[in-house]
């Protein structure tokens, strides 16, 4: 079973999470949900620090033993930092999707862009109609 | 597209498997994750519903020579309880496919089909036969037929338990037929793994009995169900080709590690072909590597030396038991040998690789 969506962060359809740093940045990952549709990540690329990334395009790439995904950007900015330690340990994000499993902060070049995000209750309803 | 379905399809539903079209089949990918279940099979033992592969019957006074004309191995000297590899191939000398044959009685044999190839082979086994007016039967039992692969080190205990036969008596490449509870089944030590274990046929009636049985029986040695997802990973370490992805039929014997199934002393179908291919020598080969960057290298990924293009990946994993990524690819071959620093085109970067000899993974025994 999923863990819960926190209630913190915002969700996109695609199943990325993001949390508001109230810095104009934000932290962004994938749900719990997608690392369990995902199971087994092996491998994920991570963009370069100072790359512009675009909602809903792709920004990093997580492999399962059989799948290939793209991550996509949850808003538009500039990367900030990546969470390096997955390049060694890809299945953090399998243990902990919304805390150790990070993969990016990007600083927000339009906030506004958050408010087409779902919030977890949304988000939660999303999931439950794709598991039907 | 409606989706065929084993006999033993709801039991993956039931235990919440997850549901890939393998060729045509529903097929179970996963029941949990397919690292745990590779692991599992190395350590343990695993099964595998195998049910969507054929199997074809060739029976008559003149099976033997039927088949010598049909497949390249040379089945002179097979004895009954054996089983040979083989590739079946057009005229081209392309590979249909790779089939094992079982050599069930004099003038009787099984030959067991890739699931994607099978009717393909049936097709092309009828038209050689009526071509050259061949006395025998042939007859596709794959609907009737029921398989499962019990694969891993625990695998002989856990069968022991509930068959009559011998199994410690049966090497490598042999089978018996014999019983599993009072189901008639054909046992071999066989399997697509690289670890010891037994491919069972049973009628397909007969099926979940034979499974529940299993699984019963081989729980306290931690026997758990596989997908195709850990069958593809395992099959892989062990060094061995996936039909339809590494193997097509434009690609001959002489280019993948298959030329020791050629017997040049007798006639076969595609024979002259692969003759004038012989001579002038394969210009590519299939080839192991090794990642030596990170990155995953995946199955139409291109392979550069430098700036010049000089292959191409057919699989290519995650190895569990090696952690570390490997796969199979078509190479130059100039760039074939082993040790050869390659270039691997992952998404907008370059990785490199090193060509290794097959195969990755190899059990203690």
């Amino acid at each position: 079973m999923s863990k819960p969506n926190p209630a913190n962060r915002l969700y996109s359809k695609d199943h990325e999470w993001l949390k508001d740093n109230g810095d104009g940045t934000a932290t962004v990952g994938i749900t719990d949900y997608a690392q369990e549709m995902l199971t087994d990540i092996v491998f994920v690329e991570l963009p370069d620090i100072g790359k512009k990334v675009t909602q809903g395009e792709p920004m990093a790439v997580v492999e399962s033993v059989k799948s290939v995904s793209d991550v996509y950007a949850p808003v538009s900015g500039e990367i900030m930092e990546t969470n390096k330690i997955l390049e060694e340990t890809p299945e953090l994000i399998n243990q902990d999707a919304f805390g150790e499993g990070w993969i990016a902060k990007i600083r927000l070049t339009d906030p506004q862009e958050m408010k087409s995000l779902l919030d977890a209750s949304n988000y939660e309803k999303l999931i439950q109609e794709e598991k039907n | 597209m409606n989706l065929k379905r084993t006999p033993l399809y709801e039991k993956h539903v039931f235990l919440k498997a997850k549901i890939i079209d393998f060729g045509g089949w529903a097929m179970p990918v996963q029941y949990t994750n397919v690292i745990d279940e590779h692991k599992s099979t190395r350590t343990n033992a695993s099964i595998f519903d195998i049910c969507h592969m054929g199997e074809i019957k060739i029976k008559g006074p003149q099976a033997l020579a039927f088949l010598q004309y049909c497949l390249t191995r040379n089945l002179a000297d097979q004895e009954t309880g054996q089983i040979k590899l083989s590739t079946l191939l057009n005229c081209k000398g392309g590979i249909i496919d790779d089939l094992t044959v079982y050599k069930t009685d004099e003038n009787a044999y099984i030959l067991v089909t890739n699931a994607a190839t099978r009717e393909r082979d049936y097709q092309w086994l009828k038209e050689i036969q009526q071509n050259k007016n061949y006395d025998c039967l042939i007859k596709d039992i794959s609907d009737t037929t029921g398989k499962i692969d019990l694969q891993g080190p625990c695998s002989e205990e856990i069968l022991q338990n509930i068959s009559s036969a011998d199994l410690k008596n049966v090497s490598y490449y042999h089978f018996v037929q014999s019983k599993i509870m009072d189901t008639k089944a054909t046992i071999s030590r066989s399997g697509y793994t690289g670890e010891d274990g037994f491919e069972i046929y049973a009628p397909a009636s007969q099926i979940n009995l034979i499974w529940d049985k299993l699984m019963e029986t081989g729980r306290p040695f931690g026997l758990k169900p596989a997908g195709l997802g850990a069958r593809d990973t395992l099959r892989l370490e062990a060094g061995m080709m996936l039909n339809e992805q590494d193997i097509t039929e434009d690609i001959s014997p002489l280019e993948v590690p298959y030329g020791w199934l050629i017997d040049w002393n007798k006639d076969f179908v595609g024979k002259s072909a692969l003759e004038v291919f012989k001579k002038n020598g394969p210009a590519k080969k299939l080839v192991g590597f090794e990642m030596i960057n990170r990155g995953i290298a995946r199955h139409g990924y291109k392979i550069f030396s430098g700036k010049k293009e000089i292959g191409i990946v057919t699989s290519g994993t995650f190895a569990p038991s090696l952690n570390k990524a490997i796969g199979l690819a078509f190479l130059d071959k100039n760039f074939s040998l082993p040790d050869t620093v390659i270039d691997v085109a992952i998404r907008e970067s370059i990785s490199q690789a090193k060509v290794v000899k097959l195969p990755f993974y190899k059990r203690q025994k």
